[in-house]
This record gives C-alpha cells, structure tokens and sequence, in this order.
C-alpha cells in the first residue's frame, strides 16, 4: 500500500470528526463500553498497585531481615494444621538461650512474649495495652529506638526489675503532657517504673503499634508466668544471608530438639516473605478475575463500535460512492472509517481514564491505600485505543472500501 | 483523439441470466465537442456513461482515453483516471451534505494532494466561474438546486478534466433554472471543454453539436445537430 498523503490523513480525520459531531449522542453511547472497560481495568491495576504499595511498607516495620521462631507458623491452613502444630513441645527460655550463644551470623536475638492489659497512671488508664516482654535486643530486631529516656538494659532483664518503656500513644493519653520518666504505672495491677517512651511506630494493618509497653522477659514471665512458649526474633548480621541464618537456627533449634535427621521441624521459622508469597497468590488470583472482567467489557465495547460502524457505513453509503466517483482511493475510504472508530474508541479511553483518575482520588481520600494511576496505565490506554478502534473498525471500513461506486450512487 | 471506444461490450450476471447491456459500441470523441448520448431507458446509455466515466470496465473491447487503455486498469488507478481526468455532473447533485460549497469542490483537490493554499484558491475560482462568489461557504441545504447544480460543475471543473460528463444535469431543476445550467455548459464549452450530455430531453440534446441514440446496446444513430 502506498503511504498516504498529509491532506489524506488530515481529510480523513476531519471527516472522521465532523461524522462523530454530527452524532454526539450516538458516538457517547457506542464509548459507554469500552470507557466502563477501561474503568475497570485501570481502577484494578491502580487499587492492586496501592493495595501492593501498602502492604509491603506496612510489613516494612515487620523487618525483612528480622525472622521470627515460633511454635505456630503464621500460616496455618486447616483446623487440623492447628491442632497438630498445638501438640508441639513450647518454645522456652533455652532455646532463646541456644541461639544468643551459637547463632554466630545474628545481629540480635530477643525473646518475644504478648499479652494484652490495661496500664493505669493515678486515675487514667487505657484498656488493651499490648504488653512485650523482650530484652534490649528488640530495638535493632524490630528497627526503633527510644524518643526520651532509655530502654531497659540487660542487667535490668537478668535482675528482673519491674521498669517498662512506653509507647508514643500510652505516654499521650495517660500522662497528657507530663514527663512520664520515673513515674510508677500499674501494668496489669503491677507496679512498673517509666524508664523510656518509645517514638512513634504508626499503625500496622489497623492495629496502633504506639498503645504498647516493653517490660523485661523476666518479669513477663514472673508475672504471667513461665510456662508459656516463647517466640524469638532474630535478626540477621547481614541481609544477604538471611537465608544461612535460617539454616543455621534450624540445625541448632533441631538439635536442641533432639530431632534426628529425616523428622520434620516442630517449630516454625516465620518471614514476613512467607506472608508476602501469600499476599501474592491471593492477589494473582484477583488479578486473572478482574482481568478478564474488564476484557470481557472491553470486548463488548468493541463490538459496540463495530455495529455502529457497520451502521455508520451504510448510513453513508451514498457520500463513499460520491468521494469514490471523484478520486477517493479505497485506502482513502479505509482511513477514514477507521479513524472514526479509533476517534470513537479514543474518545472511549480518554473519558474511562478521566473517570478512573476521579476513583483513584476518592479511593485514596477514604481509604489507607495509595492509590495512583502510573503512566504506563495512559500507554495501555493509548495501546487499546489503538487495538480495539484497529480490530473492530477493519471490517467495517474495508467494506466500505471496497462498495462499488455505481452501487453506492444509486443507493437511496 | 480524446476518446476511442471500439467494439466495447458490457455483459452483467444477474442471477443465471446474463444481460447484455451494451453489444459492440464504436466511437470517437475529439476535445472540445459538445456531444449528446440519447436512448430510451434500458438502451445502454447508464452503462456507457459509467465505462466513459471510468466508473465501470468494459467486458470486451477497448476504451482509449488521452491514448490511455483504460479497459484494463485496476480500481485504484481509475480512481486516479477520474480524479484528473472526468468532471461528473448527476442529476442529484451529489454533494456532501454537511461540508460547504467551497468544500466540496475542494475534496477532488484533496484526492490528489493539492497543497491547502493553492486547493482554496483554485475551488474558489471555479466556484466563481460559475457564478457562485458569494455563496462559498453555504451548505448545500442553504442553497437553491439551480445554486446546488452549479456547486457540482464547479467540482466537476476544479480539476480541468478532458471532459465533463453530465447525467441529466437538468433533470431534479425547473425550465428557467435549467436553461440557466444548459447556457453554463455552453460557455464552458466555448472556453474549450469537452462536455458529454446524457438526458432523454430532445430539446436538451439540441444544445450540443452532435447526438448519439442507443437502442438496444447500439449506436443507432450518430449525427450532428
């Protein structure tokens, strides 16, 4: 085929638009379903793009490197699953023991015990504190530090002194502008002295990581008892190897559980990777659904213009034989078809990408995701302007291409 | 020679039955005459203004126009042929609805890459040739159908073809305003055109030099007036 000439292109556009002005109501209508496709695709991407965004800086604070022995794994599938890991022996202050000595290839390691209590200052209190019981090891496992004062020291774990260090919010709302260092606040009905307030942590997954207070293990255990099992954080020295501490806190949990070799773990080693793989397959899943929604949409969009393309050919079958009968050469006659439904398809894309930029913003006015629309979603959109005004314009237009001008003339 | 139809035969299927439209014209046309084509309907007269309008092929037969075989061109270069050398003239008209006076006789420009500039003042000299100055940019449902007829032969001028081929021009326009387009022809065909009438109005025909009667595919009678 012969390239076109520039007055070509631009006549072929210009007719294009002027058909298109002609029937506005017609030419909206036929957009409805390819700009509703593209709703659909586009808010899917963005909301999974947010939805990804959110939840890896949400685990952020959970650490990468941090990896976390316990009885149960985080994932657990089946009522069975439960109770099985349920009959496991606990996790004990041996253990915790083992791995400070022998896990040679760890930054630090800290005991992990949890509980909910309410903390009480004179006359204020706040119910649902979570109550750690670590050591001060816990600050590089879990990545903060104190905003005042001090977290409590080793010697104040190995003497089991009753001190604690607040979170942001339990110093905001019980001492309400006080200074809470070397103030005494009951933890569950017991005396505890203030020795530090921890910064700020924000929230994770809804839950407020500053309504918290660390005492040491000891205490925990003293206080709740000892005959709980334990989970241990451990980070790694170095974020390359994590995956060689995994091994070598397995080969020392193993031998301290006397397992021999071919006996599957009783314990588990938990990452936030294992979380994010099933975060992932869920939201593949969602991902092939919603994908083939807004196909489907996009599909029958497409169909939509190609009706009225077959339409709009035969509407004007008498101005094809008119054009034909003085000059126009069939490609003339075929980019001018097809212009129109890229204009139509176009016009399609552009008001479904306005509309979802509106519900990308509202989203993330109410909601904790980010959601935003990439630049690479206006080159899709551009890509399947092109695509559906190509694939579904090509027939009508060559059949206009192809009327016989006789024919066309005489056409009432 | 302009035009040299020899033994030029159209046959169409329809259905299981072939009809034989035109059986063996033969004739010759030189630039500038003013010619008539008459016949009843069903003579042949359609289909000999389509083959002489590039519109159709023959099925057998040769049509040479400006020495060129047109009897065996393909679509698109007929296209071109029609473009440059054909100005056509219907009996409706035949103009874009929605585009301007000027428009439309600027859109066979348009087929040929005329740049814009030269594009508008050539539409606008034809538009004023024939007589139409001041309404170049009305629409064609604004304009008079003896306005309408002379918007399609300034299209079919804008060009300068070797010939301009008329399909009852005066067949949709009252007496006077038909008279006014039959005096239009005679001027441009004063300033040098060929022009090829096609009416079954002898006092029509009786404006040009020489009139051609079909009957039944034929030449039946060739003379001059």
């Amino acid at each position: 085929m012969a390239a076109f000439s520039r007055t070509e292109l631009s006549e072929g556009l210009r007719i294009a638009l002027a058909a298109l002005k002609a029937n506005r109501m017609r030419t909206l209508l036929t957009t409805l379903g390819i700009f509703i496709g593209v709703i659909v695709v586009t808010v899917i991407i963005s909301v999974i793009q947010g939805l990804n965004h959110y939840v890896s800086s949400e685990f952020s604070s959970l650490g990468a490197n941090t990896m976390y022995v316990s009885k149960f794994p985080w994932i657990i599938r089946s009522w069975e699953e439960f109770l099985k890991y349920q009959g496991r022996k606990d996790i004990t202050e041996k253990h915790y023991r083992l791995l400070v000595k022998n896990a040679t290839l760890a930054e630090a390691v800290a005991p992990d015990l949890g509980t909910n209590r309410t903390v009480k200052y004179r006359t204020e209190s706040l119910n649902n504190v979570y109550i750690t019981g670590t050591t001060e090891a816990y600050l590089s496992c879990a990545n903060t530090v104190p905003e005042t004062g001090r977290f409590f020291s080793d010697s104040d774990v190995d003497l089991n002194r009753a001190v604690c260090v607040i979170g942001w919010e339990v110093k905001d709302k019980l001492f309400k502008g006080e200074d809470p260092i070397d103030r005494r606040v009951k933890i569950g009905g017991q005396p505890f002295t203030v020795v530090g307030v921890m910064e700020k942590r924000g929230n994770m997954f809804g839950q407020s990581m500053d309504a918290t207070a660390y005492i040491p293990y000891t205490a925990f255990q003293k206080m709740y008892g000892s005959r709980r099992s334990l989970d241990i954080q451990i980070k790694a020295a170095d974020p390359e190897k994590t995956d060689a501490l995994v091994d070598q806190v397995t080969g020392i949990m193993r031998q301290a559980r006397g397992l021999t070799p071919g006996k599957p773990d009783d314990f588990a080693i938990n990452q936030q990777s294992q979380i994010m793989d099933v975060y992932n397959q869920m939201t593949r899943t969602l991902w092939i659904v919603l994908i083939g929604i807004g196909s489907i949409s996009l599909l029958v969009g497409g169909i939509g213009i190609m009706n009225i393309m077959m339409v709009s050919v035969s509407e004007r079958t008498r101005e094809i034989g008119i054009r034909k009968a003085i000059g126009a050469k069939k490609r003339v006659i075929l980019w001018q078809f097809l212009m129109e439904s890229i204009v139509i398809s176009g016009l399609g894309v552009t008001i479904g990408i306005l509309i979802s930029l509106g519900i990308a913003l509202l989203i993330r006015a109410v909601s904790p995701i980010p959601v935003y629309i990439s630049t690479y979603v206006l080159f899709l959109g551009v890509g399947f302007t092109l695509t559906i005004g190509l694939f579904f314009g090509i027939y009508p237009a060559s059949k206009a291409a192809r009327l016989d001008p006789i024919v066309a003339l005489r056409y009432e | 020679m302009l035009i040299d139809l020899q033994n030029v035969v159209k046959d169409y299927a329809i259905g299981s039955e072939v009809i034989h439209a035109l059986r063996g014209i033969n004739m010759k046309i030189e630039k500038n005459e003013y010619m008539a084509i008459m016949g009843p309907s069903g003579s042949g007269k359609s289909t000999l203004m389509n083959i002489l309008g590039c519109l159709d092929t023959p099925s057998s037969g040769a049509y040479r126009l400006n020495a060129k075989n047109v009897g065996s061109m393909d679509d698109d270069r007929l296209a071109e042929i029609r473009n440059r050398e054909i100005g056509f003239v219907f009996q409706n008209f035949n103009l874009l609805p929605r585009a301007s006076a000027l428009h439309n006789v600027e859109l066979p420009l348009i087929y040929n890459g005329t740049p814009p500039a030269e594009r508008r003042a050539n539409a606008e000299k034809a538009l004023i040739r024939v007589g139409l100055q001041d309404r170049m940019t009305h629409r064609p449902n604004e304009l008079s159908g003896g306005q309408r007829q002379r918007v399609a032969v300034a299209r079919a001028l804008v060009n300068n073809p070797s010939i301009i081929l008329a399909d009852e021009p005066t067949g949709n326009l009252d007496t006077r305003t038909g008279d006014e387009i039959m005096e239009l022809f005679e001027t441009l065909h004063d300033q040098g055109n060929t022009i090829i009438l096609v009416t079954h109005e002898e006092y029509i025909a009786e404006h040009s030099d020489r009139i051609v009667r079909l009957r039944d595919g034929k030449v039946e009678r060739d003379e001059a007036t």
